[in-house]
């Protein structure tokens, strides 16, 4: 094993990091707002999948410039599944909770198999491909741009719940609900708010990956299990910590696949998890 | 303080009606009846239905019910929610399956192995993770369940990612657990593990254990304060729960002969036992059944009309079915049937006579 191959390993591991950070922000945001782990956050992003490929598909659009539309869809979907399912279940227990996210991410499966089969699915000349070899690390370029502009995604994210208005906001609506109704925020129409912006999130990362990965029924649930890992070890509802953990996870990910074996590197991750659970109960880093 | 009250009430409740237990009677009597018909009506329904697809549809519904009531066991009652329950569903297939295999082992005895390790894992889990709260159990399980699944699809041993064919074996079929020319003695091995389960439920839910369950799921601080041994009670129900979940494994591997990592250690797996119990009412007898008679039958009949992309159809609907249950009335199905039969009605009255 030369030196080039651990370095090598070591930048894949932070692209990767990157996309899984974006994920694991929308998943993180919204439990940070109503403490309900959104369950059908790796179906989400199969649908943003599927919305870049049929845009290009159809339209000829490469995932590149769908990214904004992909993202608004994604928004939308996310308000709707707000007003549609969560809103209505604020007050159940969090066994409703949690099975009513599952039964979303059960139908948007099965919903998906059924339009369009259980194939897998590629996106055939994009606008990025191949890849660049710098100082003997090759890296592929659609994981460069990917990461790029998850990473981008992310500061916009920051930028929006630290510096206006309406971020600070959903960060109140996070920390004291009723206090925040009080000071006269629709705390409804935030928790829409951060449905849209976390399945908006989880769609970006859907689209980039799009062009270098499969589309298919099932492929949100591996990203959705990292996600999981990273929104635990981050702290749940902390944005800057699913980054950290993000880029953590995508490290041992990828490092644990060169130094053991590839095959056992979702258990190194999730071994991660147990581990940061029970020493540490409230993750790495607290809630936003 | 207030806790203390609660739970002096709660045993006064507990007092109370076994105290009241002459004043039940007519109330008894009429369930008895009713359990008894409904136990002979399951013994003699295949005798009087002949179809062989029948006969699957129930042997299926049967071991997805004794699935369910298993994680109710844990879910509903205890309040620690599992979302990788196929584990010990895997654990039990793989040990009756390889033992069998490999040993010539009478699946009976692998599956008294299936559930000894089912309950041993159960406690490995449990200790790390008893002690985290809500979500992060929830995700602890769905992780180790995914965990588990990958590792038995790299273990050479046990056949990796192509699982076991069990040998067909045609001779001494009871003690082989293979029938070939009938499904009878199937439907009857399964109904009898799934009456085994609904009768611990049965029991569990009045005995004192009953109410340790149901204080350490609603109030675990207040639980622990009075001396209840949290961490055991958590992981006796684990452990019956595993175990039950075992034995439908060790019945599904007997069942269909082949067993592999993608069939019987799926994330889907378990989803569906959460869906089902959840869909008839956690935390009742009569939920995880009643959750299993709506959607299995749902399933196989889909499947059958609509061929492959039925698997699709069938997950749709019971997805969005949940959905709506959730929504509408998360307290299952089993509120909507309580409210059609007047008995539970009745009985309440009862307890409240017995009480003033």
């Amino acid at each position: 094993m030369t030196w080039e191959i651990v370095i090598q390993a070591i930048i894949s591991g932070l692209l990767m990091g990157l996309v899984y950070a974006l994920i694991a922000a929308g998943l993180s945001l919204i439990f940070g707002l109503m403490e309900i782990v959104n369950f059908a956050h790796g179906e989400f992003m199969m649908i943003s999948m599927y919305a870049a490929f049929w845009l290009w598909a159809l339209f000829g659009l490469d995932p590149l410039y769908s990214v904004p539309l992909c993202a608004t869809l994604m928004f939308f979907m996310g308000v709707a599944t707000h007003y549609g399912i969560i809103r209505h279940i604020l007050g159940a227990s969090m066994l409703a909770q949690i099975c009513a996210t599952f039964g979303l991410a059960v139908f948007l499966r099965a919903l998906a198999q059924f339009l369009w089969t259980p194939d897998f699915r590629s996106i055939a000349n994009p606008l990025v491909e191949g890849r660049v070899e710098l100082a003997g690390v090759f890296l592929g370029l659609p994981q460069i741009v990917a990461s790029v502009g998850c990473l981008f995604a992310f500061g916009f994210l920051y930028l929006f719940i630290t510096r206006t208005e309406t971020g600070l906001a959903l960060q109140a609506t996070a920390q004291d609900r009723q206090a925040a109704e009080l000071m006269g925020i629709p705390t409804d129409r935030m928790f829409a708010l951060g449905w849209g912006i976390g399945a908006a999130c989880v769609g970006v990362a859907g689209v980039f990956l799009s062009t270098f990965y499969y589309v298919f029924p099932e492929v949100g649930l591996p990203f959705a299990l990292l996600a999981y890992v990273a929104v635990a070890m981050g702290g749940f509802g902390s944005i800057l910590g699913s980054l950290v953990a993000g880029i953590l996870i995508g490290l041992v990910e990828s490092l644990g696949g060169l130094l053991i074996d590839p095959s056992y590197k979702l258990l190194i991750v999730f071994g991660l998890y147990l581990t940061v659970v029970v020493f540490r109960p409230r993750g790495l880093f607290g809630r936003f | 303080m207030a806790d203390v009250q609660s739970t002096a009430a709660v045993d006064n409740k507990a007092l109370a009606s076994a105290m009241a237990e002459p004043l039940r009677a007519p109330a008894n009597v009429k369930r008895r009846a009713a359990y008894g018909t409904l136990a002979l009506a399951l013994v003699a329904f295949p005798q009087v239905f002949d179809s062989p697809f029948l006969h699957h549809v129930m042997i299926i519904l049967f071991m997805y019910a004794l699935m369910a009531q298993s994680w109710n066991i844990l879910a509903g009652f205890c309040g620690q929610i599992s979302l990788g329950h196929a584990t010990f569903f895997g654990i039990g297939a793989y040990s009756t399956g390889y033992l069998f295999f490999a040993y010539q082992l009478s699946p009976w005895i692998g599956l008294g192995v299936g559930v000894l390790l089912a309950m041993l894992m159960a406690i490995a889990i449990g200790i790390p993770t008893f002690r985290l709260r809500g979500h992060y159990f929830a995700i602890a399980t769905l992780l180790i369940g995914e965990g588990v699944q990958i590792f038995f699809q790299r273990w050479e041993l046990v056949g990796a990612a192509s699982g076991i064919f069990l040998p067909i074996v045609r001779e001494q079929a009871w003690l082989n657990f293979q029938f070939h020319d009938t499904k009878l003695p199937y439907y009857y091995i399964i109904l009898v593990f799934l009456a085994l389960a609904s009768f611990i439920v049965w029991r569990l839910d009045r005995s004192r254990i009953g109410f340790y369950f149901r204080a350490i799921r609603d109030e675990p601080e207040a639980a622990s304060s009075l001396g209840v041994n949290v961490t055991l009670y958590k992981s006796f129900a684990f452990m019956i729960s595993a175990g039950l979940m075992s034995m439908a494994g060790a019945f599904y591997c007997q069942y269909v002969l082949v067993i592999d990592p993608e069939t019987v250690f799926p994330l889907s797996l378990s989803i569906l036992v959460v869906l089902m119990a959840v869909m008839g009412g956690a935390g009742t007898l009569w939920g995880p059944i009643i959750g299993a008679a709506v959607l299995v039958p749902l399933s196989e009949v889909t499947r059958v009309y609509f061929g492959g992309t039925g698997g699709s159809l069938d997950l749709m609907i019971y997805g969005a079915l949940i959905v709506l249950i959730c929504i509408f009335k998360p307290e299952g199905l089993v509120g909507a049937v309580k409210v059609l039969r007047p008995v539970a009605g009745e009985e309440k009255t009862n307890h409240g006579d017995a009480r003033s």
